[in-house]
């Protein structure tokens, strides 16, 4: 079983990596995300990453399960525990070190603009998202129609996302899409 | 803080402290969380923490919350081991930690099984063709309301954003290489923009 451990240590460097640069939460390792299992390592096509972020997004809890999605698909149970905790252990452990010496730093300069500088990245970053996830789920008319509609409720309205995703599911079993 | 002898009768009358939670308390909240957690978990924690726990002050909830999105990885698992480890040390942050992981990990998991076994059915190949272009489409949204302030200042920060989405989202590069470029020159560009302000 040499090549499942491989594949995994694979998967927890990976992902412990791309945890500790998602500036600004998980959405902004989306794309990264893509490129190692997409592009760079095969382990899925297109459809079957763009399915997983679907189920992601309806499904409860934080976004960041992707990961688990993803680490099933490519090795099954351990595959899941392992992604899992590459995503949400590194960061967790800095955020207990940080979580103490923030307040001494709250007024610093250095740190003032260490934020500043870092809150445009991490927006550009979940824009990367929008782009990559965009190009991926829209092939039709009709799809693209979809992801507009649902933008600018989303943005204009108040309206639960869940609402939309199931309208949205409805018209693809309905056979619109 | 955690004083457990009563106040002596004679005191003046003080409004109790918030309670300090204990590990079970710390595991349990957030488990709960995440069982109310459809639609995001953020405005549940915020109503157990403030509201009702009282363990929070709106501004501390808002201070802590700030220090999560400023770290890196998952903002509301990073929320769970600073609140957990302010707590209760590094225990805390583990029982709070895991209190928040168990049940999506069990559903995802369960979500995982099902996409792999049912994923090629006609109907729910067409109900995810349908949901995807929405998921897409809530990202887009989450992206104009964070990016709409920046645009409305003048100053580094629309041009490192735009920078930063063309490079990975249309170049596709390597998410390490372009930060090992772009976060120093953005957190120059903002410490040169903050001294002129500051004279």
């Amino acid at each position: 079983m040499k090549a499942d451990g491989d594949i995994l240590i694979t998967l927890t460097v990976q992902f412990a990596l791309m945890s500790l640069l998602a500036l600004g939460g998980a959405n902004a390792v989306v794309p990264e995300m893509h490129r190692q299992a997409v592009e760079l390592r095969g382990w899925m096509n297109e459809r079957v990453f763009t399915d997983m972020f679907a189920i992601s997004q309806a499904a409860p809890g934080p976004n960041v399960m992707l990961v688990t999605l993803i680490g099933y698909h490519v090795a099954g149970l351990a595959g899941a525990l392992v992604t899992t905790f590459a995503m949400c252990g590194p960061t967790a452990v800095l955020a207990h070190f940080l979580g103490r010496t923030w307040d001494r730093f709250r007024d610093a300069p250095w740190r003032v603009a260490v934020q500043a500088g870092v809150v445009p990245i991490s927006v550009g970053l979940v824009g990367a998202s929008a782009i990559v996830l965009t190009q991926a789920a829209d092939h039709s008319w009709l799809a693209v129609a979809i992801t507009v509609a649902t933008a600018a409720t989303a943005y204009w309205t108040r309206w639960n996302p869940l609402w939309l995703i199931g309208i949205a599911g409805l018209a693809g079993l309905t056979g619109f899409v | 803080m955690s004083k457990t002898e009563p106040e002596p009768e004679t005191a003046a009358p003080r409004l109790p402290g918030p309670p300090i939670p204990s590990h079970a308390d710390l595991f349990l909240a957030f488990f709960k969380i995440t069982l109310s957690g459809f639609g995001g978990t953020l405005p549940w924690t915020r109503r157990m923490f403030v509201e009702e726990k009282r363990w929070l002050t709106a501004e501390e909830f808002n201070d802590v919350y700030a220090l999560c999105q400023f770290l890196p990885g998952p903002n509301i698992v990073n929320l769970t081991a600073v609140f957990g480890s302010r707590m209760r040390g590094a225990t805390g942050a583990m029982a709070a930690w895991a209190g928040f992981l168990i049940v999506p990990f069990c559903v995802m998991l369960a979500a995982a099984m099902l996409y792999e076994r049912y994923g090629d059915v006609e109907a729910v190949r067409r109900v995810l063709s349908g949901i995807a272009p929405a998921a897409a489409g809530l990202i887009v949204a989450t992206v104009a309301k964070m990016a709409a302030p920046m645009f409305r200042s003048f100053g580094p920060a629309p041009i490192v954003l735009l920078v930063t989405a063309f490079a990975i989202g249309l170049m596709r590069w390597p998410l390490l290489l372009v930060l090992i470029v772009i976060a120093p020159v953005s957190i120059a560009l903002a410490w040169a923009r903050l001294s002129q302000v500051r004279r």
